[in-house]
Protein backbone atom coordinates (compact mmCIF):
# COMPACT_ATOMS: atom_id res chain seq x y z
CA UNK A 1 0.00 0.00 0.00
CA UNK A 2 1.08 3.23 -0.70
CA UNK A 3 1.96 5.81 1.80
CA UNK A 4 -1.00 9.11 0.81
CA UNK A 5 -0.23 12.30 2.01
CA UNK A 6 -2.70 13.58 4.62
CA UNK A 7 -4.41 17.01 4.02
CA UNK A 8 -3.42 19.76 6.10
CA UNK A 9 -5.82 22.17 7.85
CA UNK A 10 -6.29 24.93 10.28
CA UNK A 11 -6.29 24.21 14.24
CA UNK A 12 -9.57 26.39 14.10
CA UNK A 13 -12.23 28.37 12.14
CA UNK A 14 -13.51 31.70 12.51
CA UNK A 15 -16.34 33.67 10.77
CA UNK A 16 -13.84 36.39 9.08
CA UNK A 17 -16.55 38.77 7.56
CA UNK A 18 -20.63 39.48 6.96
CA UNK A 19 -22.41 41.19 4.38
CA UNK A 20 -26.00 41.80 3.23
CA UNK A 21 -28.40 42.44 0.63
CA UNK A 22 -31.54 43.31 1.02
CA UNK A 23 -34.15 44.01 -2.39
CA UNK A 24 -34.78 47.97 -3.02
CA UNK A 25 -38.47 46.97 -2.92
CA UNK A 26 -39.58 47.62 0.57
CA UNK A 27 -43.45 46.01 1.08
CA UNK A 28 -45.37 47.15 3.52
CA UNK A 29 -48.58 45.05 5.03
CA UNK A 30 -50.79 47.17 3.54
CA UNK A 31 -49.22 45.77 0.21
CA UNK A 32 -50.43 41.95 1.10
CA UNK A 33 -53.81 42.98 2.43
CA UNK A 34 -54.94 43.43 -1.01
CA UNK A 35 -54.99 39.98 -1.41
CA UNK A 36 -55.60 38.54 1.85
CA UNK A 37 -58.80 39.49 4.78
CA UNK A 38 -56.60 40.47 7.62
CA UNK A 39 -55.21 43.83 8.89
CA UNK A 40 -52.29 45.47 9.59
CA UNK A 41 -52.49 44.80 13.38
CA UNK A 42 -53.44 41.18 13.45
CA UNK A 43 -50.16 40.70 11.00
CA UNK A 44 -48.11 42.41 13.35
CA UNK A 45 -49.46 40.75 16.43
CA UNK A 46 -49.30 37.30 14.85
CA UNK A 47 -45.98 37.55 13.44
CA UNK A 48 -44.06 41.01 14.72
CA UNK A 49 -43.44 42.10 10.92
CA UNK A 50 -44.33 45.18 9.25
CA UNK A 51 -41.88 45.31 6.43
CA UNK A 52 -40.57 43.09 3.88
CA UNK A 53 -38.41 43.25 1.00
CA UNK A 54 -39.54 41.58 -2.66
CA UNK A 55 -36.82 41.37 -5.21
CA UNK A 56 -37.42 43.01 -8.45
CA UNK A 57 -36.66 40.91 -11.43
CA UNK A 58 -33.07 42.18 -11.82
CA UNK A 59 -32.54 41.05 -8.24
CA UNK A 60 -32.14 37.59 -9.02
CA UNK A 61 -30.42 34.54 -6.55
CA UNK A 62 -27.60 35.35 -8.16
CA UNK A 63 -26.93 39.52 -8.50
CA UNK A 64 -28.22 39.90 -4.67
CA UNK A 65 -25.52 36.61 -3.64
CA UNK A 66 -23.05 38.63 -5.86
CA UNK A 67 -23.30 41.59 -3.81
CA UNK A 68 -24.14 40.24 -0.31
CA UNK A 69 -20.55 37.76 -0.78
CA UNK A 70 -18.96 41.15 -2.21
CA UNK A 71 -19.76 43.24 1.24
CA UNK A 72 -18.75 40.41 3.22
CA UNK A 73 -15.22 39.52 1.33
CA UNK A 74 -14.37 42.75 1.24
CA UNK A 75 -15.18 42.77 5.33
CA UNK A 76 -12.93 40.06 5.95
CA UNK A 77 -9.97 42.17 4.24
CA UNK A 78 -9.68 39.28 1.37
CA UNK A 79 -9.52 39.29 -2.07
CA UNK A 80 -11.54 37.59 -4.14
CA UNK A 81 -9.51 35.51 -5.55
CA UNK A 82 -8.24 34.33 -2.21
CA UNK A 83 -12.10 32.48 -1.80
CA UNK A 84 -11.17 28.76 -2.72
CA UNK A 85 -14.66 27.47 -1.82
CA UNK A 86 -18.60 29.04 -2.53
CA UNK A 87 -21.32 27.16 -0.69
CA UNK A 88 -24.98 28.43 -1.60
CA UNK A 89 -27.78 27.78 0.89
CA UNK A 90 -31.04 28.37 -0.51
CA UNK A 91 -34.57 26.58 -1.89
CA UNK A 92 -35.79 29.32 -3.95
CA UNK A 93 -33.31 29.42 -7.17
CA UNK A 94 -35.48 28.04 -9.71
CA UNK A 95 -33.08 26.76 -12.11
CA UNK A 96 -31.28 23.02 -10.65
CA UNK A 97 -28.40 22.59 -12.79
CA UNK A 98 -25.83 23.96 -13.02
CA UNK A 99 -26.19 24.99 -9.13
CA UNK A 100 -25.82 28.81 -8.65
CA UNK A 101 -23.33 28.86 -6.43
CA UNK A 102 -20.50 27.97 -9.96
CA UNK A 103 -21.91 31.07 -11.70
CA UNK A 104 -21.87 33.50 -8.33
CA UNK A 105 -18.28 32.42 -7.81
CA UNK A 106 -17.64 33.36 -11.33
CA UNK A 107 -18.49 36.77 -11.21
CA UNK A 108 -17.54 37.67 -7.66
CA UNK A 109 -13.99 36.98 -9.47
CA UNK A 110 -12.85 33.99 -7.41
CA UNK A 111 -11.53 32.14 -10.13
CA UNK A 112 -11.84 28.72 -10.14
CA UNK A 113 -13.04 27.76 -6.40
CA UNK A 114 -15.27 24.32 -5.29
CA UNK A 115 -18.79 25.94 -5.51
CA UNK A 116 -21.97 24.32 -5.01
CA UNK A 117 -25.15 24.62 -3.63
CA UNK A 118 -27.10 22.93 -0.12
CA UNK A 119 -30.78 22.70 0.07
CA UNK A 120 -31.14 22.63 4.02
CA UNK A 121 -34.06 25.21 3.98
CA UNK A 122 -34.10 27.94 6.83
CA UNK A 123 -31.18 26.15 8.78
CA UNK A 124 -29.13 26.22 5.53
CA UNK A 125 -27.20 28.72 6.58
CA UNK A 126 -25.97 26.80 9.82
CA UNK A 127 -25.86 23.81 7.55
CA UNK A 128 -23.15 25.80 5.10
CA UNK A 129 -20.97 27.26 8.12
CA UNK A 130 -20.35 23.75 9.32
CA UNK A 131 -19.57 22.69 6.17
CA UNK A 132 -17.14 25.12 5.56
CA UNK A 133 -15.65 24.80 8.95
CA UNK A 134 -15.17 21.25 8.04
CA UNK A 135 -13.52 21.87 5.33
CA UNK A 136 -11.25 24.78 6.81
CA UNK A 137 -9.69 21.93 9.95
CA UNK A 138 -10.13 19.21 6.94
CA UNK A 139 -7.98 21.10 4.78
CA UNK A 140 -9.41 21.30 1.68
CA UNK A 141 -10.31 25.09 2.08
CA UNK A 142 -9.03 27.98 3.37
CA UNK A 143 -11.41 30.98 2.93
CA UNK A 144 -15.02 29.90 2.53
CA UNK A 145 -17.67 31.76 1.22
CA UNK A 146 -21.24 30.76 2.76
CA UNK A 147 -24.09 32.31 1.61
CA UNK A 148 -27.78 31.99 2.04
CA UNK A 149 -30.23 33.46 -0.25
CA UNK A 150 -33.99 33.37 -1.18
CA UNK A 151 -35.96 34.88 -3.38
CA UNK A 152 -39.35 33.23 -1.12
CA UNK A 153 -42.09 36.28 -2.84
CA UNK A 154 -41.23 33.86 -5.76
CA UNK A 155 -42.80 30.67 -3.63
CA UNK A 156 -45.11 32.68 -1.69
CA UNK A 157 -49.10 32.11 -1.84
CA UNK A 158 -50.75 35.98 -1.91
CA UNK A 159 -54.42 34.19 -1.42
CA UNK A 160 -52.98 32.11 2.14
CA UNK A 161 -53.61 34.38 4.99
CA UNK A 162 -51.39 32.50 7.31
CA UNK A 163 -48.35 32.48 5.31
CA UNK A 164 -48.89 35.69 2.99
CA UNK A 165 -46.90 38.33 4.74
CA UNK A 166 -44.50 35.88 6.10
CA UNK A 167 -41.49 35.47 3.90
CA UNK A 168 -39.45 38.17 2.06
CA UNK A 169 -35.90 38.08 0.09
CA UNK A 170 -32.92 38.58 0.47
CA UNK A 171 -28.96 37.34 0.95
CA UNK A 172 -26.90 37.10 3.84
CA UNK A 173 -23.04 35.86 3.48
CA UNK A 174 -20.00 34.91 5.75
CA UNK A 175 -16.77 34.58 4.91
CA UNK A 176 -14.90 31.63 6.96
CA UNK A 177 -11.25 31.43 7.34
CA UNK A 178 -8.90 29.60 9.31
CA UNK A 179 -8.31 30.85 13.28
CA UNK A 180 -5.77 30.09 16.09
CA UNK A 181 -8.49 29.53 18.79
CA UNK A 182 -11.93 28.41 18.66
CA UNK A 183 -13.90 30.80 17.11
CA UNK A 184 -17.20 28.18 15.89
CA UNK A 185 -18.31 26.08 18.84
CA UNK A 186 -19.14 22.47 17.90
CA UNK A 187 -22.57 22.47 15.53
CA UNK A 188 -25.97 20.65 17.52
CA UNK A 189 -28.19 19.89 14.24
CA UNK A 190 -30.21 17.21 12.95
CA UNK A 191 -33.41 16.54 11.05
CA UNK A 192 -36.74 15.66 11.93
CA UNK A 193 -38.55 13.95 8.89
CA UNK A 194 -41.39 12.17 10.26
CA UNK A 195 -42.32 16.14 10.14
CA UNK A 196 -41.05 16.56 6.76
CA UNK A 197 -45.31 18.00 5.87
CA UNK A 198 -45.10 20.29 8.90
CA UNK A 199 -43.43 22.66 6.21
CA UNK A 200 -43.51 22.31 2.58
CA UNK A 201 -43.92 23.03 -1.09
CA UNK A 202 -47.56 22.50 -1.68
CA UNK A 203 -46.82 20.33 -4.73
CA UNK A 204 -43.48 19.15 -7.19
CA UNK A 205 -42.49 20.73 -10.11
CA UNK A 206 -43.21 18.33 -11.92
CA UNK A 207 -47.07 18.35 -10.96
CA UNK A 208 -47.14 22.20 -12.27
CA UNK A 209 -45.51 20.98 -15.18
CA UNK A 210 -48.60 18.59 -15.82
CA UNK A 211 -51.54 20.73 -14.67
CA UNK A 212 -52.20 19.50 -11.43
CA UNK A 213 -52.70 21.94 -9.49
CA UNK A 214 -52.83 24.77 -11.73
CA UNK A 215 -51.41 26.82 -9.05
CA UNK A 216 -47.90 27.74 -9.15
CA UNK A 217 -46.26 25.97 -6.02
CA UNK A 218 -45.68 27.61 -2.62
CA UNK A 219 -44.75 27.50 0.75
CA UNK A 220 -47.39 25.91 3.19
CA UNK A 221 -46.95 25.10 7.15
CA UNK A 222 -48.57 24.05 9.89
CA UNK A 223 -48.58 27.17 11.98
CA UNK A 224 -49.47 25.61 15.55
CA UNK A 225 -47.26 22.87 15.17
CA UNK A 226 -44.12 24.63 13.61
CA UNK A 227 -44.91 27.39 16.61
CA UNK A 228 -44.71 24.56 19.41
CA UNK A 229 -41.65 22.81 17.78
CA UNK A 230 -39.88 26.02 16.95
CA UNK A 231 -40.31 27.61 20.28
CA UNK A 232 -40.07 24.10 22.90
CA UNK A 233 -37.41 22.44 20.82
CA UNK A 234 -35.49 24.47 19.17
CA UNK A 235 -34.87 26.00 22.73
CA UNK A 236 -33.44 22.44 23.51
CA UNK A 237 -31.30 22.39 20.92
CA UNK A 238 -30.13 25.99 21.53
CA UNK A 239 -29.22 25.27 24.87
CA UNK A 240 -27.38 21.94 23.65
CA UNK A 241 -25.06 24.24 21.80
CA UNK A 242 -24.25 26.79 24.33
CA UNK A 243 -23.86 23.80 26.66
CA UNK A 244 -21.56 22.28 23.77
CA UNK A 245 -19.38 25.40 23.24
CA UNK A 246 -19.20 25.90 26.97
CA UNK A 247 -20.70 29.15 27.39
CA UNK A 248 -22.61 30.24 30.03
CA UNK A 249 -26.06 32.63 29.99
CA UNK A 250 -23.59 35.64 31.47
CA UNK A 251 -20.99 34.77 28.50
CA UNK A 252 -23.21 35.05 25.72
CA UNK A 253 -23.57 38.20 23.92
CA UNK A 254 -25.81 38.02 21.35
CA UNK A 255 -29.02 35.58 20.48
CA UNK A 256 -29.47 35.59 16.47
CA UNK A 257 -32.10 32.92 15.65
CA UNK A 258 -33.43 32.24 12.20
CA UNK A 259 -36.12 35.42 11.89
CA UNK A 260 -39.10 33.24 11.22
CA UNK A 261 -41.30 34.83 13.22
CA UNK A 262 -40.79 37.69 16.36
CA UNK A 263 -43.65 35.21 18.57
CA UNK A 264 -40.61 32.48 18.21
CA UNK A 265 -38.14 34.59 18.89
CA UNK A 266 -39.93 36.20 22.17
CA UNK A 267 -40.93 33.06 22.86
CA UNK A 268 -37.69 31.28 22.85
CA UNK A 269 -36.19 33.92 24.32
CA UNK A 270 -38.17 33.52 27.45
CA UNK A 271 -37.85 29.85 27.29
CA UNK A 272 -33.92 29.64 27.32
CA UNK A 273 -34.34 32.32 30.11
CA UNK A 274 -31.85 34.69 28.58
CA UNK A 275 -30.68 37.54 30.45
CA UNK A 276 -31.74 40.87 30.04
CA UNK A 277 -27.79 41.71 28.68
CA UNK A 278 -27.88 39.44 25.48
CA UNK A 279 -28.52 41.12 22.19
CA UNK A 280 -31.92 39.56 20.34
CA UNK A 281 -31.89 39.70 16.58
CA UNK A 282 -35.19 40.79 15.41
CA UNK A 283 -34.94 41.85 11.67
CA UNK A 284 -37.74 39.95 11.36
CA UNK A 285 -39.49 43.05 11.96
CA UNK A 286 -38.60 44.88 8.88
CA UNK A 287 -37.22 42.29 7.09
CA UNK A 288 -39.73 39.10 6.93
CA UNK A 289 -38.90 35.73 7.25
CA UNK A 290 -35.99 35.53 4.29
CA UNK A 291 -35.45 31.53 5.06
CA UNK A 292 -31.50 30.83 5.01
CA UNK A 293 -30.77 34.29 4.79
CA UNK A 294 -31.96 35.80 7.81
CA UNK A 295 -29.07 34.67 10.34
CA UNK A 296 -26.19 36.19 8.27
CA UNK A 297 -28.95 39.60 7.30
CA UNK A 298 -29.72 39.94 11.05
CA UNK A 299 -26.11 39.40 12.12
CA UNK A 300 -24.93 42.22 9.32
CA UNK A 301 -27.48 44.75 10.56
CA UNK A 302 -26.28 44.15 14.01
CA UNK A 303 -22.84 44.45 13.23
CA UNK A 304 -23.78 47.56 10.96
CA UNK A 305 -25.98 49.22 13.45
CA UNK A 306 -23.40 49.08 16.38
CA UNK A 307 -26.26 46.66 18.31
CA UNK A 308 -23.29 43.73 18.21
CA UNK A 309 -19.67 44.65 18.16
CA UNK A 310 -16.89 42.38 16.67
CA UNK A 311 -15.36 39.74 19.48
CA UNK A 312 -18.98 39.23 20.29
CA UNK A 313 -20.11 35.73 21.36
CA UNK A 314 -23.23 34.89 19.88
CA UNK A 315 -25.35 31.56 19.20
CA UNK A 316 -26.93 31.24 16.32
CA UNK A 317 -29.76 28.70 15.39
CA UNK A 318 -31.69 28.19 12.52
CA UNK A 319 -34.64 25.94 11.82
CA UNK A 320 -37.42 24.97 9.42
CA UNK A 321 -38.34 22.49 6.75
CA UNK A 322 -37.47 19.07 7.07
CA UNK A 323 -37.92 19.43 9.59
CA UNK A 324 -33.88 20.64 10.47
CA UNK A 325 -31.99 22.42 12.31
CA UNK A 326 -28.22 23.73 13.25
CA UNK A 327 -27.49 25.91 16.11
CA UNK A 328 -23.95 26.65 17.26
CA UNK A 329 -21.74 29.59 19.19
CA UNK A 330 -19.55 32.02 17.04
CA UNK A 331 -17.22 34.94 17.91
CA UNK A 332 -18.24 37.95 15.44
CA UNK A 333 -16.70 39.20 12.95
CA UNK B 1 -52.55 12.04 42.12
CA UNK B 2 -54.28 13.27 39.14
CA UNK B 3 -55.58 16.49 39.65
CA UNK B 4 -59.73 17.16 39.86
CA UNK B 5 -61.59 18.93 37.82
CA UNK B 6 -61.32 22.36 40.08
CA UNK B 7 -57.33 21.98 39.87
CA UNK B 8 -57.18 22.43 36.74
CA UNK B 9 -59.81 24.91 35.82
CA UNK B 10 -57.67 27.16 38.64
CA UNK B 11 -53.93 25.56 37.03
CA UNK B 12 -55.38 27.01 33.44
CA UNK B 13 -56.46 30.16 34.88
CA UNK B 14 -52.71 30.70 36.31
CA UNK B 15 -51.37 29.50 32.93
CA UNK B 16 -53.64 32.02 31.00
CA UNK B 17 -53.26 34.89 33.30
CA UNK B 18 -49.07 34.46 32.76
CA UNK B 19 -49.52 33.80 29.40
CA UNK B 20 -51.87 36.31 28.24
CA UNK B 21 -52.44 38.17 30.78
CA UNK B 22 -56.18 37.62 31.68
CA UNK B 23 -57.07 38.26 35.51
CA UNK B 24 -57.71 34.16 36.98
CA UNK B 25 -61.32 35.26 37.61
CA UNK B 26 -62.24 35.34 34.10
CA UNK B 27 -60.75 31.76 33.12
CA UNK B 28 -64.23 30.14 33.48
CA UNK B 29 -65.34 26.61 31.85
CA UNK B 30 -67.53 28.43 29.26
CA UNK B 31 -65.12 30.77 28.20
CA UNK B 32 -63.53 30.60 24.46
CA UNK B 33 -59.64 30.53 24.24
CA UNK B 34 -59.87 32.71 21.07
CA UNK B 35 -63.08 34.75 21.37
CA UNK B 36 -63.05 35.81 25.29
CA UNK B 37 -59.56 35.55 26.70
CA UNK B 38 -57.65 36.83 24.17
CA UNK B 39 -55.54 33.66 23.34
CA UNK B 40 -54.18 33.63 19.81
CA UNK B 41 -53.78 30.54 18.15
CA UNK B 42 -49.69 30.87 19.50
CA UNK B 43 -50.65 31.83 22.48
CA UNK B 44 -52.50 28.50 22.55
CA UNK B 45 -49.41 26.13 22.02
CA UNK B 46 -48.25 28.31 25.22
CA UNK B 47 -50.74 27.29 27.16
CA UNK B 48 -50.92 23.61 25.75
CA UNK B 49 -47.35 23.12 26.91
CA UNK B 50 -47.76 24.62 30.21
CA UNK B 51 -50.34 22.31 30.83
CA UNK B 52 -48.90 19.59 29.73
CA UNK B 53 -46.03 20.27 32.02
CA UNK B 54 -48.09 20.94 35.11
CA UNK B 55 -51.23 18.03 34.33
CA UNK B 56 -48.45 15.35 33.46
CA UNK B 57 -50.41 15.19 30.13
CA UNK B 58 -49.73 14.44 26.03
CA UNK B 59 -51.94 17.42 23.78
CA UNK B 60 -51.01 16.61 20.10
CA UNK B 61 -50.97 19.47 17.45
CA UNK B 62 -54.46 17.86 16.15
CA UNK B 63 -56.05 17.70 19.32
CA UNK B 64 -55.30 21.40 20.34
CA UNK B 65 -57.70 22.60 17.72
CA UNK B 66 -60.66 20.72 19.37
CA UNK B 67 -59.91 22.94 22.56
CA UNK B 68 -61.95 25.74 22.39
CA UNK B 69 -63.01 26.44 25.68
CA UNK B 70 -61.55 26.32 29.07
CA UNK B 71 -64.33 23.21 29.64
CA UNK B 72 -62.84 21.41 26.79
CA UNK B 73 -59.33 21.62 27.75
CA UNK B 74 -60.39 21.07 31.78
CA UNK B 75 -62.31 17.90 30.63
CA UNK B 76 -59.14 16.84 27.74
CA UNK B 77 -56.70 16.93 30.47
CA UNK B 78 -58.66 14.84 33.17
CA UNK B 79 -59.04 12.24 30.57
CA UNK B 80 -55.85 12.18 29.30
CA UNK B 81 -53.54 13.08 32.61
CA UNK B 82 -50.90 10.33 33.64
Amino acid sequence: MSKINPSKGAPYARIMGVGGYRPTRVVPNEVILQTIDSSDEWIRSRSGIATRHWASPEETVAAMSIEAAGKAIADAGLRPEQIDTVIVATVSHFKQTPAIATEIADKLGAGTPAAFDISAGCAGFGYGLTLAKGLIVEGSAEHVVVIGVERLSDLTDLHDRATAFLFGDGAGAVVVGPANEPMIGPTVWGSEGDKAETIRQTEPWTAYRDGTPEKFPAIAQEGQAVFRWAVFEMAKVAQRALDAAGIGPDDLDVFIPHQANMRIIDSMVKTLKLPESVTVARDVETTGNTSAASIPLAMERLLATGKAKSGDTALVIGFGAGLVYAATVVTLP
Amino acid sequence: MAATQEEIVAGLAEIVNEIAGIPVEDVQLDKSFTDDLDVDSLSMVEVVVAAEERFDVKIPDDDVKELKTVGDAASYIAKHQG
